[in-house]
């Protein structure tokens, strides 16, 4: 069976990814940018699933989508809506935004028609009956340390919360 | 059956799209049937019959920001293990150690938590400038 | 098979997934509260139709023609989508749940499963946390304190004990090598030293995990002991405070189709699915995985029920502390215990 309308399915997402993106900074109101953020993870999630990537489309939607949008509509709860409506939306370094946006932009152009030589062009597709397990052998083999390294990140960042969360320290 | 890949996430995107035009259905049905006499003590906020006072939105314990916190650390820690578990016949105790120092040291993080007292949602703490 | 047929099918299927679905939620509903009244020494619903049987359907007109007030305190776009997230995340999940073997239908071999994703586990615990924003975003956008405070409450609650859920799930993920559900099962077909089904309560230890799960499960789906965002004794109704009608009844049926995804997913995962005796005729030996895997559900859905009638509510403080400070470290304790034996196996 052939695959069914990929491409309606990229653009579709691609569009949703940044129509969402694009909400998140222009709503005023900050639970609608939260809730434009948690679609264009969902979307983003759908796009690894066109990739192959099945583990990890369901880790965004775990972690990103149902786990730090959480953290931020809990946070979301307790700001005073009106007062934030009222204040100014983009503050003055807007135009350095700007700049760093478009240099940003035109460095992701530059790697993408240039790298063509350096980069294969298409993928070796990972089986998708094993996807989860390639991912676990090169994650618990070649990049052992990298793994162990994580988990003294985490442990920084649990640190990091309790004291962020204390009056005095 | 189709082996391809993508095709098989195509029945959970038509599950989604039936259950969501379901609940839209039902919640657009009721307000049509429905009907609507509002007096202004329906539609004021519940508080067991006493006026409402002030703005429901107010400061909460720092507790439920911690929680969130704590929970994506732990989510993360729980994700690096999934693939840990689906291929720990082929590590062998090679992949045993290697996760035994990796919950090892969250586990450390764990325990801080833990005694700073983040856990315990009952008493006040006994010293000023704790969480 | 071709894309269009593909498609024609997995849509019939849907569609009577969710009709059963539905189904089963309002005689959930019914049970609940004719075994409720039969522990409280009351009859339950009697009056419509024989036992109370027509019961679900008149709450379901009810439902319907009751006054729809949408208060001016709301936030009128969220308080609406409210229930709907909560009752699509409730409904999506059964997708990738398979209820038994495959089966052929005019010709058309399929699978009892809407779909089988290899990644199916991790599609339930996506759709799981999502589901957590229906009950956040009724809390919040009701613009009510006790609204707010049961929004919270739910939701600090339910990412607590998502934690020792995920991580009850990981021995039997280290047993089974899969994701997939089908699979999940498959690797508990037989039994050992001749009778003891191979099921993952009885086999490689896992009951610890089995309890951790129901446990974590009772308290994602907001059940009694841990229903302490609808606790009426100070929370009037929690976060569904300010709904009427419709709306209000989707945050039930959304509690009541989690409870039977819950039901589902403990089958499959710790009871052997639909393994069970098989005897009979050919035609027999078709229906019985199925009436196998929907019982043992119908057993976990009763023992949500009497649970209900049995057991008083955690206080605030013992539920955060019973979740953080001894589920998460039993669950730590048994996916490194169940690890050392696959790997010394191995």
């Amino acid at each position: 069976m052939q695959p069914v309308a990929t491409t309606f399915f990229f653009y579709f997402l691609a569009a949703l990814t940044l129509a969402g993106g694009v909400l998140v900074i222009t709503r005023k109101n900050p639970v609608h940018s939260a809730l434009a953020l948690i679609i264009a993870l969902l979307a983003q999630a759908g796009l690894y699933l066109m990739l192959y990537a099945p583990f990890v489309a369901g880790v965004q939607i775990i972690l990103y989508a149902g786990g730090i949008m959480v953290l931020f509509l809990f946070v979301i709860m307790l700001v005073n809506l009106e007062r934030s409506q009222r204040e100014e939306q983009f503050n003055k370094q807007w135009l350095l935004g700007i700049i760093a946006a478009t240099a940003l932009g035109a460095l992701f152009i530059t790697i993408f028609v240039r790298g063509r030589a350096i980069f294969p062009v298409h993928i070796a597709a990972v089986a998708e009956e094993s996807n989860t397990q390639e991912i676990g052998l090169m994650l618990y083999g070649n990049y052992m340390f990298t793994f162990e390294i994580a988990s003294l990140l985490l442990l920084v960042a649990i640190i990091g919360a309790v004291v962020m969360a204390k009056k005095r320290i | 059956m189709p082996d391809n890949y993508f095709v098989r996430y195509l029945p959970l995107l038509i599950h989604f799209l039936l259950a969501a035009a379901l609940a839209g259905a039902v919640v657009t049905l009721s307000w049509v049937i429905g009907y609507r006499r509002p007096t202004r003590a329906k539609v004021s906020p519940y508080e067991c019959g006493i006026t409402p006072v002030g703005d429901a939105r107010g400061r909460f314990s720092v507790k439920f920001y911690l929680v969130a916190m704590l929970f994506i650390l732990f989510d993360v820690e729980a994700v690096f293990l999934y693939p840990w578990a689906v291929i720990l016949r082929q590590l062998k105790m090679y992949g045993f150690w290697e996760m035994l120092v990796y919950i090892g040291i969250v586990l450390v993080g764990f325990f801080y938590i833990w005694k700073e007292g983040v856990l315990d949602w009952g008493q006040p703490s006994a010293r000023r400038g704790e969480v | 098979m071709n894309v269009g047929t593909f498609i024609l099918v997995s849509a019939i299927k849907t569609v009577i997934a969710l009709l059963v679905l539905l189904t089963a939620v309002a005689y959930t509903v019914w049970l609940e509260r004719k075994v409720v009244g039969h522990i409280q020494n009351r009859w339950g619903p009697t009056r419509v139709g024989p036992f109370g049987l027509l019961q679900p359907l008149a709450d379901g007109v009810k439902f319907m023609f009751k006054e729809d007030l949408v208060p001016p305190h709301v936030y009128k776009p969220l308080y609406i989508a409210a229930p709907i997230i909560a009752v699509v995340c409730a409904l999506t999940s059964i997708s990738v749940i398979p209820i038994g073997n495959w089966v052929t239908v005019g010709g058309l071999r399929t699978p009892l499963q809407i779909t089988d994703l290899n990644i199916g586990l991790l599609i339930i615990l996506g759709i799981t946390s999502m589901g957590v924003y229906g009950v956040a975003l009724a809390g919040w956008s009701s613009n009510s304190k006790y609204s707010l405070l049961g929004g919270l409450r739910a939701s600090a609650q339910m990412v607590s004990y998502e934690i020792s859920l995920g991580l009850s799930l990981i021995g039997v993920l280290i047993l089974a090598g899969s994701f997939s559900l089908r699979e999940i099962v498959d690797a508990q077909a037989g039994s050992f030293w001749g009778f003891i089904p191979k099921w993952n309560i009885f086999y490689g230890g896992q009951i610890v995990a089995f309890f951790i799960y129901l446990t974590s499960a009772y308290a994602e789906t907001n059940r009694i002991p841990f229903d302490l965002p609808e606790a009426e004794t100070e929370l009037v109704a929690g976060y569904h405070t300010e709904y009427s009608a419709m709306k209000f009844a989707m945050f039930f049926m959304a509690e009541y189709a989690n409870m039977i995804t819950v039901s589902c997913v403990a089958t499959l995962l710790f009871l052997g699915g639909w393994h069970g005796p098989l005897f009979g005729a050919a035609v027999l030996q078709e229906i019985l995985p199925v009436f196998w895997f929907l019982l043992k559900v119908f057993v976990f859905l009763f023992i949500y029920i009497w649970v209900r009638g049995t057991l008083p509510r955690f206080r605030y403080d013992q539920l955060m502390a019973f979740g953080w400070k001894f589920l998460l470290p039993l669950a730590i304790a048994n996916l490194v215990l169940t690890g050392l034996i696959v790997a010394l196996r191995s």
